[in-house]
């Protein structure tokens, strides 16, 4: 199955309306928290979503969820489109489609046993009757490197490691084709954060499950992720598969990014970019390259015309007017 | 005045609880030179932030006590000053930056009023002269437009710029010894790299020593001169940082350190350490890391190591390690 494109998203754009005033409200302006934003999601694979917050990668994830309706664009499953899904069909997605949020400790319900949480979307989706649930149950729970009695225990009884074990669970019991993970080891200490990225990788070659990996680590997401796309204000700045980006760091904010990691070793790196200031307002985001006031080889063309994401080597893409002429 | 700022020495804070004793720091020792930064390093629960509080004598209601040890702040030990006399040492020879600049920051008044606060405690004088004093001290922590920003509330700047404010709150009084605990987990790479450089430089310009806690091993890398790892109370390794990174001695810290996902080199299976941490109501007799470690033996399990001189100024609390 590796290979085909599980979920194909195109020209993704989600503004938030900026309102002030309750009965004749007027609108503002709009946030463009997401502005015109494509990929896809292979069956199987991982897709990294690298960048800081506001960059617009929880609310990408949010509408390939379904929680958010995009103001543009569309959003495609096995080419089936997304948004509109009502009842049975919509039940359907979401089985296919889960996920696994950051906090393991606000993620599960403190006064329901945690075998009763993950057995929640096997009822949902008529899955069988209490035995077949129960063994499901067992099975899941061996599955993420946790004990069957674990079953019988509350949240609280569990570490911030096994809790995510357990959401894990949940997050599997539809056996769904695609998880959106979204920052799932940001939380966790050091050693336990590399028993869970073993164990993802484990279950997705077990299950040729896909994931949509939101993350700002990353060190993580080369670990994790076959291909990278890295946001900025709401667009994509570079995306490629993560070895070619890593070989080859293009755009001047992802060099600036990567210049950021603090690489757990002594000693500086050769090449630092500090960048000054911080990222602007979506509200008012700058002209032409968003990056363009923050960015150390900005041009007079940069404040002016948006550049569009070329590709400069198979399946890399940049958009950066540096790139305009290779 | 001696090479020495701060020395601590076998310090024990315990949580005495209904259920039992809690002794999340349970023999920490260390030494802090003038204008070094020392990291401790470690994971959730093993102590670090328990022993920054400790030295500030700011424990957490609900029955922490520091039971044991002594903290030598320029050779005095500050365990036995009265909470008056404590109050005069906080914010003008030991200063503390904790993660959330949120909790840090009053949100009911603005910035100009809390530095001012730190000001005054430290030199009454004329309101103009205080405020001048204030806007001085926002632009030493490189903000932009700091008259504007003076009077503004904590809500209308963004996190890393919060933080900032702290750090000119904290340094204000020119302590000789800064915590910084966790100061840049909440704030995003770019904004930390910021702000790290921007803590090299004031500890460059004040000569204060700085404590810098943190789990993440390449903030050392970028921050530190040496590095002391804790592990359930006690820190088990401290060297200078090369040293560490390049040769570490203690099993944990390896397994540690190999574990942290690395941005070049092969990309492979991630090493793990397997098992918890010793419960701290429950300490074993023997080394703490006994029960995940792969070199374990009888003795091991039998008797606490001690720090055992493994290279210069490189300590490890291991009986495996070759003694130097």
């Amino acid at each position: 199955m590796k290979g085909e494109a599980l979920l194909r998203v195109e020209g993704l754009r989600k503004h938030f309306p900026l309102t002030r005033g309750i009965l004749f409200a007027r609108t503002l302006g709009y946030i463009k928290a997401v502005d015109d934003v494509s990929f896809e999601i292979r069956a199987g694979e991982t897709l990294g979503l690298v960048g800081e917050s506001g960059c617009g990668k929880t609310t990408t994830s949010r509408m390939i969820l379904n929680l958010e309706v995009p103001t543009e664009g569309r959003i495609l499953l096995e080419g089936e489109p997304i948004h509109g899904l009502r009842g049975e069909a919509l039940g359907a997605y979401r089985a296919k489609v889960q996920a696994v949020f950051q906090d393991p400790w606000s993620s599960l319900n403190p006064r329901m046993k945690v075998g009763r949480t993950i057995a929640e979307a096997l009822i949902v989706n008529g899955f069988g009757d209490q035995a077949r649930i129960d063994a499901r149950v067992q099975e899941l729970l061996l599955q993420v490197g946790l004990r069957p009695e674990q079953a019988q225990q509350y949240p609280h009884e569990f570490s911030g490691g096994q809790r995510q074990r357990v959401a894990l669970a949940a997050a599997l019991a539809s056996r769904p084709r695609l998880i959106v993970l979204d920052e799932p080891v940001s939380a966790l200490d050091v050693s336990i954060r590399a028993q869970m990225m073993n164990l993802l990788k484990d279950i997705q070659a077990e299950d040729d499950v896909a994931y949509l990996l939101v993350a700002h680590d990353l060190a993580t997401v080369r670990h994790m992720a076959d291909h990278t796309v890295v946001m900025y204000l709401g667009k994509i700045v570079e995306q490629a598969p993560t070895a070619a980006l890593f070989a080859d760091v293009s755009h001047p904010y992802t060099k600036a990014l990567f210049s950021a990691v603090l690489v757990a070793g002594a000693g500086g790196q050769e090449e630092e970019i500090e960048l000054k200031g911080e990222v602007p307002s979506p509200l008012n985001p700058p002209s032409g390259c968003h990056f363009h006031p923050r960015c150390p080889w900005a041009m007079p063309r940069c404040a002016q015309q948006e550049p569009a994401l070329r590709e400069i080597s198979p399946g890399h893409s940049v958009a950066c007017h540096l790139f305009d002429n290779a | 005045m001696s090479d020495t700022v701060l020395e601590v020495r076998d310090l024990h804070t315990h949580f005495f609880l209904r259920r039992g004793v809690v002794k999340a720091v349970d023999g920490v020792s260390f030494s802090l030179r003038r204008g070094e930064v020392l990291g401790l390093v470690g994971e959730s629960g093993c102590g670090k932030s328990l022993t920054a509080l400790s030295l500030m004598r700011l424990l957490p209601k609900g029955g922490a006590r520091t039971i044991k040890g002594e903290v030598l702040l320029d050779g005095e030990n500050i365990l036995e000053r009265t909470p008056a006399e404590m109050r005069e040492i906080r914010g003008r020879r030991i200063s503390m930056v904790l993660q959330d600049p949120q909790t840090s920051l009053n949100p009911v008044f603005t910035i100009g009023d809390q530095l001012r606060e730190a000001i005054v405690r430290r030199r009454r004088g004329p309101r103009a002269e205080v405020m001048k004093e204030a806007v001085a001290a926002l632009r030493r922590v490189e903000i932009a437009a700091p008259e504007q920003r003076i009077g503004q509330y904590p809500h209308q700047m963004s996190g890393g710029m919060k933080q900032r404010v702290v750090g000119a709150i904290a340094v204000s009084g020119e302590p000789a010894v800064l915590i910084a605990d966790e100061p840049t987990t909440a704030l995003d790479v770019t904004i930390q790299l910021q702000y790290l450089k921007l803590l090299k430089r004031l500890q460059a310009e004040t000569g204060m020593a700085i404590l810098f806690i943190t789990h993440d091993f390449g903030v050392v890398g970028r921050m530190c001169d040496r590095v002391a790892v804790m592990y359930a109370g006690r820190i088990v390794e401290c060297g200078p940082v090369r040293q560490i990174f390049e040769a570490p001695q203690h099993p944990y810290t390896r397994a540690l350190i190999a574990s942290v996902p690395k941005m070049t080199g092969p990309v492979g299976r991630l090493t793990t350490i397997e098992g918890q941490p010793p419960s701290l109501m429950d300490l074993p007799v023997g080394c703490r890391f006994a029960s995940r470690c792969a070199l374990v033996e009888q003795r091991c399990l039998d008797e606490y190591p001690g720090a055992v001189r493994v290279g210069p100024e490189h300590t490890a609390d291991c009986w495996k390690v070759a003694p130097q």
